[in-house]
C-alpha cells in the first residue's frame, strides 16, 4: 500500500501574521491533486510549511506522512522521507554542478539508511542521471552546469523536474511550476511531469492557471481562499473557476476580497 | 585622585621584536652576500630603527591588535634543524597540472631544501632560483629590481624590518617574449618557532608570460611564530603574469607582509590570494598600473575561524591613462573570527580614462564573527570610472533551505553553499587540484576541525 500525506487543521503564520487558518488535505501516493486559488490565499505558504521552511511558524495542526510526524523534522529529513518541493523560484548556486548536487542528495539518502554506505559509484550515478535526462528530453550538458546559474525560467523549472525524477519522492509539490513559462516551455515541463506520474508518485500541483491542469489531468481539484481549502472536487471545479473566476466562490464562502 | 578611562584599543604600546643589527649582519655574511646587498640591508635597518612600532592609533592598524604577539618566540631567526623537503606535505608538492613538474622550489625555515626546473623551461633562459643564488649568479639583474621600484623599506615598520633582515627569497626571471608553458611552484614552509622573512621577486620582461603558484605553509603549533614578508612582482610591457599566492599557516602564526605589483604598458597582472591560516595576518597589497593599457586584477578568498584576524589593505594605483584594475575579495567568517579589508582605488593626476573596480563580500556564519569593510576612492584625474561595492551579510537561509529540501543535511548544504560563494574567486585559480585542496580546507574549517587547535 502506498504512503499517505495527511494535513490536519494546519495553522501557519509568518512573522506573527496568520496565513494558513486550518488546512485539511489528504494526498495518497499515485494521486494527482491540484491546488488553485487567488494570490495571497496561502498556496505557496502551504508548500513551504510542508517542506519545513524556517520562516514559517506552525501554530497548530498536524502533518502525517507514512505514519511519521512531519512537522518534527528538518527539511532534509522530510526530503529523505519522500517529500519533494519543486520551487517557484529556485536559487542559483554557482560552483555546484547539477550532477554534483544530485549525487550529494542521493548519497545523503543512502547514508541516512545505512551510515556505512560509501555512496553511489560515479558510473552508476552517471547512468542514472543520463537515463533521467533522456526520459525528460534534457540535453546531457545540463548535468555539468552550475545549479540554476544563468538558467532561463524554463531551464530552472526543468531542472526542478530533473531533480524530482532523480530523487524519486513519494509525494511531490509543484509550486507554480507553470509560472513565467511560455506555452512551449510549459508543455515541455508538463510532459516531463506526466512521464513521472504513476502509482508511486503523489502530486500536489499549485497553480493559477488551468492550462497546466489541461496537461496534467489531476483527479482532484482544491480551491484555497484566505488560508483554507473552501472547496474540493473533480476536474469540473477547475472548469468552473475557468469560466466564472474566483468571484462567485468568494461570495459563496464569505471571503473578503482584499487583493487583485 | 582622578581616574582616567583608557580605551583598550588606543593606548597599547607594542614592543619591537628583539632583532639586532649584529645578528642580521652575521647572517648576511654567512650567506656570502656582497657589499651592495649588505648596504641595502643597513639602509633599511636605519629606517626600521627610526620608525615606531605601528599600533592602533595608526589608521592602517586601527582594527588590528597584534600586541599579544610573543616576540620571545616569534622574533628571532629560527635555528635550522636539518629539515628536508620531505617535511612539506606531499599533496603540496605534487605537480600542478598532469604529471609534469614545471618547476618546484621549496624552503623550510628559510633554508632552501629543493629546486627543480623543467629542462625545456631552463633552456628558454628562465631563472628560477633562490635569491642568494641569484645575487651570486645574476647580480646585476637582482640589483636592478630588489627593493627598487616596487617595495621600499620606508613603507612601514615591517617593510623596513623585512628589507633589513630578510632570510630567504624566491627569484624568478622570464626573459623577453618567453612564454613559460608549465606553471612554476614555490613553497615557503615554516616548521620551527621564530621569524622567517621571505622575499618574492618576480620579473617578467616585455612580452613574457608565466603562471606561478606560491604557497605559505606551516604545521599547527603552540608557540608564536612570525612571517614578515615582502613580494615584488614586476610585469613588463605586454607581459602577462598570473600569480597565485596561498596562505595556510598554522594558527600560531603572525604574518606581516607587503606585496607590490607593477604593470607596464599593455601588461597584465592577475593576482589571486587565498588565506585560511594564521592567528593574525596583516597584509598590504598594491597593484600599480604604471603605463597606458596596463591591467591588474586582485582576487582574494578568506575563510577565518576561531579567533583569527585576517586584515588586508589593498591599493589599486592608476598612474597612467587607459588603465584598468579590478578587485574581488570574498571572506567567510565563523566563530569569533574577524576580517578587515581596507581598499583604495587611487587615480593619479592625468590618469584619464581609467577604469577601477573593487568589490568586497563578507559572509558572517556566527553572531560573534565580525567583518570590517572599508572601500575608498582617491581620484585626482577627470574622466575616470571608478566603482566599489562592499557587503557584509549572513549565510542566506533561502539557499540552505533549497539545498536541504533535496535531502542533504544542513552541514552539507552549508558546504555546498560555501563552495558556491567562493567559486568566482576559486575559478580564477587555473589548477583543479589546487581548487580541490582549497575546498577541502574550507570543508575542514566548516566542520570545525581547526577550532580545537585555536588558541
Amino acid at each position: 500500500m502506498g504512503a499517505t500525506l495527511e494535513i490536519r487543521n494546519l495553522h501557519v503564520s509568518i512573522n506573527g501574521t496568520p496565513i494558513l487558518k486550518g488546512v485539511n488535505l489528504t494526498i495518497n501516493q499515485g494521486e494527482t491533486h491540484a491546488l488553485m486559488g487567488p494570490n495571497g490565499s496561502g498556496k505557496s505558504t502551504l508548500a513551504y510549511a510542508l517542506m519545513g521552511h524556517p520562516a514559517y511558524t506552525v501554530d497548530a495542526g498536524q502533518v502525517i506522512f507514512d505514519g511519521e510526524e512531519v512537522l518534527e523534522l528538518e527539511a532534509d529529513e522530510r526530503s529523505r522521507l519522500g517529500l519533494f518541493l519543486a520551487f517557484q523560484y529556485p536559487v542559483a548556486v554557482p560552483g555546484v554542478s547539477v550532477a554534483n548536487f544530485l549525487r550529494s542528495a542521493i548519497n545523503a539518502r543512502r547514508k541516512s539508511q545505512n551510515p556505512e554506505d560509501q555512496g553511489i559509484s560515479i558510473p552508476q550515478f552517471r547512468k542514472l542521471l543520463t537515463q533521467k535526462m533522456d526520459l525528460l528530453g534534457i540535453d546531457h550538458k545540463f548535468a555539468g552546469r552550475y545549479l540554476n546559474e544563468g538558467f532561463s525560467g524554463g531551464e530552472k523549472k526543468r531542472n526542478e523536474i530533473l531533480q524530482l525524477a532523480t530523487l524519486e519522492p513519494r509525494v511531490a509539490i509543484l509550486d507554480e511550476t507553470d509560472s513565467g513559462l511560455d506555452i512551449d516551455a510549459l508543455r515541455i515541463v508538463a510532459d516531463g511531469v506526466n512521464k513521472l506520474k504513476g502509482p508511486d508518485l503523489g502530486i500536489l500541483v499549485i497553480t493559477h492557471y488551468k492550462r497546466m491542469l489541461d496537461y496534467l489531468q489531476p483527479q482532484y481539484i482544491h480551491l484555497m481562499m484566505d488560508g483554507r481549502i473552501v472547496e474540493s472536487g473533480g476536474p469540473e471545479l477547475a472548469e468552473e473557476v475557468e469560466t466564472a473566476g474566483y468571484k462567485p466562490f468568494f461570495e459563496k464562502h464569505g471571503v473578503e476580497v482584499t487583493e487583485e | 585622585m582622578t581616574t582616567t578611562t583608557v580605551s583598550r584599543r588606543a593606548k597599547r604600546e607594542i614592543a619591537a621584536p628583539p632583532f639586532q643589527w649584529s645578528a642580521i649582519l652575521e647572517h648576511a655574511r654567512a650567506a656570502g652576500e656582497p657589499e651592495w646587498v649588505i648596504e641595502l640591508r643597513q639602509q633599511a635597518w636605519v629606517i626600521y630603527e627610526s620608525m615606531p612600532m605601528p599600533n592602533q592609533r595608526d589608521e592602517a592598524w586601527r582594527r588590528t591588535d597584534y600586541s599579544h604577539i610573543n616576540w620571545n618566540s616569534a622574533g628571532h631567526y629560527p635555528v635550522p634543524n636539518g629539515a628536508t623537503v620531505e617535511h612539506i606535505p606531499v599533496e603540496n608538492r605534487a605537480p600542478l597540472i598532469g604529471n609534469e613538474q614545471g618547476g618546484l622550489i621549496a624552503w623550510v625555515d628559510g633554508k632552501l631544501v629543493h629546486r627543480e626546473l623543467n629542462e625545456k623551461i631552463a633552456k628558454q633562459g628562465v631563472v628560477f632560483t633562490d635569491l642568494h643564488t641569484a645575487i651570486r649568479d645574476h647580480g646585476d639583474l637582482v640589483k636592478k629590481h630588489l627593493f627598487q621600484k616596487a617595495l621600499k623599506p620606508s613603507e612601514g615598520k615591517f617593510a623596513a624590518l623585512h628589507a633589513a633582515a630578510w632570510t630567504h627569497g624566491l627569484f624568478i626571471y622570464v626573459p623577453r617574449n618567453v612564454v613559460v608553458e608549465l606553471p612554476l611552484h614555490s613553497i615557503f614552509y615554516s616548521e620551527q618557532t621564530g621569524a622567517t622573512l621571505g622575499h618574492v621577486l618576480i620579473v617578467l620582461e616585455e612580452g613574457a608570460q608565466a603562471t606561478i603558484l606560491h604557497e605559505y605553509l606551516s604545521p599547527e603549533g603552540d608557540s608564536h611564530t612570525s612571517y614578515i614578508g615582502g613580494t615584488e612582482l614586476l610585469v613588463g610591457r605586454a607581459a602577462n603574469l598570473r600569480y597565485v599566492s596561498l596562505q595556510s599557516w598554522g594558527h600560531n602564526m603572525y604574518e606581516f607582509s607587503h606585496g607590490r605589483g607593477h604593470v607596464s604598458r599593455d601588461g597584465q597582472l592577475d593576482w589571486i590570494v587565498g588565506s585560511m591560516g594564521s592567528k593574525l595576518t596583516k597584509s598590504f597589497m598594491q597593484i600599480s598600473l604604471d603605463e597606458q593599457g596596463a591591467w591588474g586584477r586582485m582576487s582574494g578568498m578568506f575563510f577565518a575561524d576561531g579567533t583569527q584576524l585576517l586584515d588586508h589593505d589593498t591599493y589599486q594605483t592608476h598612474s597612467a591613462p587607459h588603465t584598468t584594475s579590478d578587485l574581488l575579495f570574498k571572506a567567510a567568517l565563523k566563530d569569533e573570527a574577524h576580517s578587515v579589508w581596507r581598499g583604495n582605488i587611487r587615480v593619479m593626476p592625468g590618469a584619464i580614462k581609467t577604469d577601477g573596480f573593487q568589490a568586497n563580500r563578507n559572509m558572517l556564519m556566527s553572531d560573534t564573527a565580525r567583518a570590517d569593510s572599508i572601500p575608498g576612492l582617491e581620484i585626482e584625474a577627470d574622466d575616470v570610472r571608478c566603482t566599489h561595492a562592499a557587503t557584509v551579510g549572513q549565510m542566506e537561509e533561502e539557499y540552505i533551505f533549497y539545498l536541504m529540501t533535496r535531502g542533504v543535511p544542513r552541514i552539507e548544504a552549508e558546504r555546498l553553499f560555501l563552495n558556491g560563494y567562493f567559486w568566482d574567486v576559486l575559478e580564477r585559480i587555473p589548477f583543479e587540484d589546487v581548487q580541490n585542496r582549497l575546498l577541502a580546507d574550507v570543508d575542514r574549517k566548516l566542520l570545525g576541525m581547526h577550532t580545537a587547535k585555536n588558541k
